[in-house]
């Protein structure tokens, strides 16, 4: 039961994106298109979930003063795996996504979760808080990504939704367009989450 | 010409915050005045400097010549981390005006992307040392301006009597936006000179 | 004994002018009608349509945020129809219908009402949301139109000047009478004149503004603006090409979005008359007019911030230190 609740931490209550606001680079730099969104967030979930894992297992060993130097290694290396394996399975993603790759070491959520979470807890509740906050981070990046591809080029995943009577809005896959679309969709959730509780 | 080309690239053409994305943590996190923000641009300029001319020479001497060029990221993000460190150390004994003034955004530079990845381009552009460190130079200026810019537009916006839902973050990623719409007037700037 | 009944206390500003926002705003408007009823003239009926497409969509757009909010609707204030008026004349008039009431809604509801109204918004909110439009759909709002020709679409001066279109360009008279292709409510630069003189005389806009941004983009483009040297531009065309004087007269004088200090708005013309001449001799579009004025909106807070006056009877040094 515990467990489930680290999980829906990650992804409603404490989502990195909408509620914490962090790792904006690559949230509003690769949301051009809704599959941009799912590899950056598969990336993250995999650097997040194994950087916890190990992190809570040397929690013990290593010293206090020079543990966040030793935090960053280990996402690194793991942040280096996601490079290689992207660059050789998925090349053409792999050049998309481009410098925000190798930028996920200094992506704030994954640091944030080893300091805050992974160095106190054991390993399994690490690791449940790393995918659930990497799951957070994904379904954000996705919905986002959804939105401007929408508006932007009028398909989802590539596949045509809108008529083609529609013209899009080219704005929306430039870079005015990632900052209005999350800044009005923390808005949005602002608007709705003062809704709910007064409904309640 | 490539070195006035590096510079209006990362200061106007593609401004390293409101067209590329890098750096956006402080550029939200620390710009609600304009003293700070101007503190902030001013350190995260001097460290992208330095770090640019430590990296070129890492991947130069270190990474290159030792076949190591897959542990980029790793080594990169150590080196850049050790000379915040080393920076901050130096700043605290030498200077401590200079301390007081800087000293509080050290520490949050290491996990600015801005830093790793002005590090990061200037590899995967073959730039050369003057060029990297002209490229870490110019992309802290970029930074400085959109930042102090930013700061100045939402000191206005705190007399504004914003709706409630978009205080705070959703107001402030609006007003990037709309500045980011302006800055598209230098797309394409000198482009029959530079190309 | 003073009857205390009779003693107001209030805050300044104790002498009024009987002025107020509702006036200055129907001044606009009433300003901007010379180059309304020009640009019918050269483009027919269909500017006129765009217009009041833009208008209508900027008011509603206006009277139903206002009611959503709560706040007291006040769309007699004339601000919704300046915007509407200007972003519809910032619009070639071949655009299809749906796209200045889009603007209309971006610049009232993004620009406008999510900064919390009049007098909040930052940029201004018609030139922000033409510069959205020509991102978004850049091919409809680059097809300009030759005055009494129906239907073709044709190079602006300033994109012949630039070398960027093929084409003859057109005689000192046509470009000051507005006989030229460009969008609906920038090619008069006499009925505009007309319009911006009325509002100096009127005392709604200040000289420096205007002043500032014609003379740089003047002197600017006699230096730079030639082939065959330093000094050899033609300083006449640049005043008189694209929307130089929409731009000078009515849009970098916006009250909410320019500086409030006198040197303030005298370095408001002068930087938009130097990023404009930049944009035209070396940017990526003909015309810069409308970027350089949200360039100078964003730098406005730190413009006024810097140019405080020194309050009277105070020493020099103690402003240098702020």
């Amino acid at each position: 039961m515990r467990m489930w609740q680290v999980f829906k931490n990650g992804v409603l209550d404490e989502n990195p994106t909408f509620k914490l606001v962090l790792g904006m680079c690559p949230t509003l730099a690769v949301t051009t298109a809704a599959a941009n969104g799912v590899w950056m967030g598969l990336a993250v979930i995999f650097v997040l979930t194994m950087s916890n894992l190990v992190v809570s297992l040397i929690r013990d060993f290593i010293p206090d003063k020079i543990r966040i130097p030793c935090y960053v290694v280990v996402i690194a290396s793991f942040v280096t795996i996601v490079d290689l394996l992207l660059k050789a399975y998925q090349p053409e993603m792999h050049a998309k996504l481009g410098i925000f790759i190798p930028l996920i070491v200094v992506n704030c959520i994954i640091l944030a979760r080893a300091e805050a979470f992974a160095s106190k807890n054991p390993v399994l509740p690490s690791i449940v808080d790393g995918l659930g906050m990497g799951v957070g981070f994904t379904v954000a990046l996705t919905l986002l990504g959804c939105i401007r591809e929408l508006l932007g080029a009028g398909t989802v995943f590539g596949i045509q939704v809108l008529p083609a009577a529609f013209e899009p809005a080219i704005i929306m896959i430039l870079p005015p367009g990632a900052f209005l679309t999350l800044g009005f969709l923390l808005g949005f959730f602002n608007w709705a989450g003062k809704r709910a509780k007064q409904l309640s | 010409m490539e070195y006035v080309a590096i510079i209006l690239t990362n200061i106007l053409i593609n401004n390293f915050i409101v067209s590329r994305f890098l750096g956006i943590c402080p550029f939200l996190g620390v710009s609600k005045q304009i003293e700070t923000a101007t503190g902030m641009g001013i350190a995260v300029t001097f460290v992208m400097t330095v770090a640019s001319a430590v990296t070129w020479a890492t991947e130069r001497f270190v990474l290159a010549t030792m076949g190591l060029e897959y542990l980029q990221t790793v080594i990169f993000i150590l080196v850049i981390a050790a000379l915040v460190q080393f920076v901050e150390m130096v700043i605290l004994k030498t200077s401590p005006t200079l301390y007081q003034a800087l000293g509080v955004y050290l520490p949050l530079i290491t996990t600015n992307c801005a830093i790793l990845g002005v590090a990061v381009i200037n590899v995967q552009e073959f730039y050369n040392f003057g060029q990297s460190i002209v490229s870490g130079f110019s992309a802290g200026l970029g930074f400085t301006l959109a930042i102090i810019l930013f700061a100045g537009i939402r000191e206005r916006l705190e007399l504004a009597d914003i709706p409630e839902s978009l205080e705070g973050f959703p107001i402030a990623l609006i007003s990037a936006g709309l500045m980011s719409v302006a800055f598209f007037g230098f797309q394409g700037l000198f482009s029959a000179f530079l190309s | 004994m003073v009857k205390l009944d009779n003693l107001v206390v209030s805050s300044s500003p104790h002498l009024r002018s009987g002025e107020d926002v509702e006036k200055m705003m129907w001044h606009v408007n009433l300003a901007l009608l010379p180059a309304v009823v020009l640009s019918v003239y050269y483009f027919g009926f269909r500017a006129l349509a765009i217009i009041v497409f833009s208008i209508a969509a900027a008011v509603a757009t206006e009277a139903i945020i206002q009611k959503a909010t709560g706040k007291d609707i006040y769309i007699a204030d004339g601000s919704a129809v300046v915007t509407g008026l200007l972003l519809g004349m910032n619009m070639p008039v071949h655009v299809p219908l749906w796209l200045p009431v889009v603007g209309s809604v971006f610049a009232i509801a993004v620009v406008k009402e999510a900064f919390g109204g009049l007098g909040s918004n930052f940029i201004n909110p018609a030139l922000a949301a033409r510069a959205v439009l020509l991102a978004a759909w850049p091919v409809h709002m680059t097809s300009y139109a030759v005055p009494f020709v129906d239907g073709a679409t044709h190079a602006t001066p300033l994109s012949i000047l630039s070398g960027a279109a093929q084409g003859e360009l057109p005689s000192y008279l046509d470009l000051f009478l507005g006989n030229v292709g460009g969008v609906i409510g920038e090619t008069s630069a006499l009925a505009l004149l007309v319009g911006g003189i009325y509002l100096l005389v009127k005392g709604v806009i200040d000289w420096r503004t205007p002043v500032g941004f014609l003379g740089t983009v003047f002197v600017l483009s006699w230096i730079f603006g030639g082939n065959a040297g330093l000094f050899t531009g033609d300083p006449l065309y640049h005043l008189l090409a694209g929307g130089l004087m929409l731009g000078a007269f009515f849009m970098a004088t916006d009250y909410v979005t320019s500086p409030v200090t006198k040197t303030g708005r005298l370095l408001m013309g002068i930087g938009a008359g130097a990023i404009t001449v930049m944009i035209r001799l070396w940017g990526g579009y003909p015309e810069g007019v409308s970027y350089a004025i949200l360039l100078m909106n964003v730098a406005t807070p730190l413009i006024d911030r810097y140019t405080v006056p020194r309050v009277y009877g105070t020493a020099r040094k103690q402003l240098a230190r702020r």
